[in-house]
């Protein structure tokens, strides 16, 4: 049997579950008029029931499926002749992988060798009968935990409690979703950065001041040095995301300031879904906005002021990144300083204070914290951004300070790295995931501090 | 006949009757005639501030109608009334407040000092540095204390240094009566006072630009009998300095703390006079029911 066809079966069982509990309670207690003499609702025993019914199900079937294969594995490789089963590990997988291919028919049977057709014969008569075995335990076990619960109903049982405790578990779980896959990717990020990190040593990435991985294949091989030091593409993130930043707070925290205080509602109308288009264009957008329109405007106008620009300069691609990076600010500052208490304000103008005068001293520093949130929030965002400075930023790792020169950073590095055919364990590929570590301890860091410094200033203005 | 006034703040559009304006000042002179319904005197002796015919709607509702009233040097009146009566809008208009309000319309006309203050020249920002206000919530801002008594001053460079502008916030908060209890933390929050020593801070606050009127808008009606208690002792103390408007629903509070009291109702200023009089002896049936708690 197909195993969504349990999974029907279950579900089936699992509401005629809340129909049974729901009438046994209430015919427990005489009918509709008694429900006040139960401890819980009607729908409570019901719901009770259709999990009892439900979760023990699901869980073992899910459980039977995530291990059967481990035991099937094993019975197959025992009735292997002797010769096979000790064979070196690569090989054996590549066996069992034949045997696999056959069992799915992506492989047809007849070309594949007489022992691997049988481990195969085997391998179906185990899965099937695994299948069997699940599926009745898992029926049988959720009819099981129906009964049980249903026969349990009785007036005073704490039905309302239970699902309680089940919504509470269930919401645990789902937070803890979210957790996990973050330790994942660091964990896998990091597996993969300690395989770089073997090869190339870590003082050599974090401090030499070379950017070139292309590695030699042959000895004799020329300017391919293969060395990697990461101090430039860090110089250049950090010159990029700098100017970006140049723009985009002072922009951002003045329109928001404007938004907020000065706007009257027409004009807040027009003017912020305006600025919040701007989160809404896509990066490629800005990107080739930037390589396209930008860059060369940048390049002549460099030239009619006798300066040498690069057409991939930091300043035009930290000049759109800026751009896209104003609605983080304003909307955040917006929104604080808009919860900032009118009696604040109230108190300021009464004392004789102007409208600027009251902003600068008395709204701004109360919703400092969250306009330093916002703005740690846009370092971060223009730190990892990659579309915008693929296509603007170009690709030489130069050491410079000079935003008129092309940089280069770590996310446009780590895309070059990974994009085409590339052997996956050569230091060139790996050193894209030690990139992506330092990236992600960077914004981690970052999201550290904003949330120490907000909840400073927090316990400072409450 | 009206002129057109455009107020320092362009959310706001006043039309005064130019006839008003120049009347105006002939009506400070106490014992001349003045147009109104109110019951007892509504001129003083020596007014420091002179409300004529004030009318204000917000949007359409007419919030204060035809309200004339003289604040008195060196004294205390107490506005009462059931809420929504005006007593607070009306408090409002005397410096200006409900300029931050899109919707609010003041008419008439209000002098302070013999001068209109809803007059086109008028500098809304010098006003009220002079007709200072506390609020009903203490609103200390989110800075230490001691910077919460500077703003002021700093803001209107009544300090020529640092050592003149501790001596202000000294001089403040002694006379507001926190210096004791503060003066060995003035860099704490001055969020992190009590709710008693919040609103003397925000006295102190008003106190620190020198203000000639200072308007108080239920002062005491977040705090505890005891730092209420506190806070009417200070009132009385700076009688001696300023003039001061009160808005309270506290009757006991009105009748301890002030001189004069004036009783509004819907709009309308029915009754003003001495505030024992008001209390003991009130001429108008309104007053009367809402002192002996007929209603209100």
């Amino acid at each position: 049997m197909h195993t969504s066809v349990i999974v029907v079966a279950i579900l089936v069982l699992t509401a005629l579950g809340y129909r049974l509990g729901r009438r046994r309670s209430v015919a427990l207690v005489g009918g509709p008029r008694g429900t006040r003499n139960l401890h819980s609702l009607p729908s409570y025993y019901g719901f009770l029931t259709a999990l009892w019914c439900a979760l023990p199900a699901l869980g073992v079937l899910g459980a039977w499926h995530l291990l059967d294969e481990r035991v099937i594995v094993g019975a197959v490789l025992a009735e292997l002749p002797p010769d096979m089963q000790h064979l070196p590990a690569d090989q054996q997988g590549l066996l069992l992988n034949d045997v696999r291919n056959v069992v799915s028919g992506s492989l047809p049977a007849a070309e594949a060798r007489p022992e691997v057709q049988s481990a195969a014969r085997e391998w179906r008569r185990l899965q099937s009968l695994s299948n069997a075995a699940g599926a009745s335990l898992a029926l049988c076990l959720g009819l099981a935990g129906g009964a049980l619960a249903w026969r349990r109903i009785s007036p005073e049982l704490r039905a309302r409690n239970g699902v309680e405790r089940v919504v509470e578990i269930a919401l645990a779980l789902c937070s803890m979703i979210a957790i996990l896959t973050t330790i994942g990717i660091i964990l896998s990020v990091l597996y993969e950065a300690l395989n770089f990190f073997r090869v190339v040593p870590l003082t050599d990435f974090i401090f030499g001041t070379t950017w070139s991985p292309q590695m030699a294949m042959r000895a004799d091989q020329v300017g391919s040095s293969g060395a990697f030091g990461a101090v430039p593409l860090f110089t250049g993130t950090l010159l990029i995301s700098l100017i970006a930043m140049a723009i985009a707070v002072p922009i951002g925290l003045f329109s928001a300031i404007c938004l907020a205080e000065y706007a009257d509602r027409r004009l807040r109308a027009v003017i912020k879904p305006l600025l919040e288009v701007l989160a809404g264009i896509p990066t490629v957008v800005y990107g080739f906005f930037a390589a396209l329109t930008v860059g060369p405007l940048l390049r002549s106008a460099g030239q009619f002021a006798g300066l040498e620009v690069a057409s991939e300069s930091a300043l035009s691609a930290g000049f759109v990144m800026g751009i896209m990076i104003i609605p983080f600010v304003s909307s955040l500052a917006d929104d604080m300083i808009t919860a900032v208490p009118q009696s604040l304000r109230d108190g300021a103008y009464a004392l004789g204070a102007t409208r600027s005068e009251t902003i600068r001293r008395v709204v701004l520093p109360a919703a400092l914290p969250g306009i330093v949130g916002g703005v740690l929030l846009a370092v971060s965002r223009a730190i990892g951004e990659t579309m915008i400075v693929v296509m603007a930023a170009g690709l030489a790792a130069k050491l410079t300070f000079n935003p008129l020169e092309a940089v280069t950073t770590v996310t446009v590095q780590i895309v070059t790295l990974l994009i085409g055919d590339n052997e996956f364990n050569s230091p060139k590929t790996l050193s894209a995931f030690a990139l992506g570590l330092v990236l992600f301890v960077a914004t981690l860091l970052l999201n550290i501090i904003a949330l120490k410094i907000v909840r400073k200033y927090r316990e400072q203005y409450e | 006949m009206s002129t057109e006034i455009a107020p320092t703040d362009p959310n706001v559009r006043i039309r005064v009757p130019r006839a008003r304006v120049a009347a105006a000042a002939d009506d400070s002179q106490p014992g001349s005639k003045i147009e109104t319904k109110t019951v007892g005197q509504v001129t003083v002796a020596d007014a420091v501030m002179t409300a004529r015919r004030v009318n204000v709607h917000y949007g359409e509702k007419h919030a204060v109608k035809d309200v004339s009233l003289d604040i008195g040097r060196n004294a205390v009146i107490a506005l009462i009334g059931p809420s929504g009566c005006g007593k607070s809008t009306f408090l409002r208009c005397l410096n200006r407040m409900n300029d931050t309000i899109d919707s609010a319309r003041v008419d008439g006309s209000i002098t302070l000092d013999g001068v209109d203050i809803y007059e086109k020249r008028q500098d809304v920002v010098q006003l009220r540095a002079r007709v200072g206000m506390v609020f009903q919530k203490p609103n200390p801002f989110p800075k230490s204390i001691y910077e919460n008594i500077a703003y002021g001053p700093r803001i209107h460079g009544l300090a020529a240094n640092r050592a003149e502008l501790d001596e202000v916030v000294q001089t403040s908060l002694a006379k507001a009566g926190l210096w004791e209890e503060v003066k060995d933390r003035l860099d704490h929050p001055g969020t992190g006072l009590s709710g008693g020593q919040q609103q003397r801070l925000c006295i102190a606050r008003a106190i620190a630009v020198d203000p000639e009127v200072i308007l108080m808008d239920e002062p005491c009606s977040a705090l505890d009998p005891i730092a209420t208690a506190r806070i009417e002792d200070l009132i009385d103390e700076l009688r001696q300095n300023y003039a001061i408007v009160i808005v309270t629903h506290n009757m006991q509070q009105a009748a301890r703390v002030s001189q004069r009291t004036a009783y509004f109702h819907l709009g309308e200023l029915v009754e003003v006079g001495a505030t024992n009089q008001i209390f003991t002896n009130p001429r108008h049936r309104l007053t009367e029911d809402y002192i002996t708690g007929r209603f209100g």
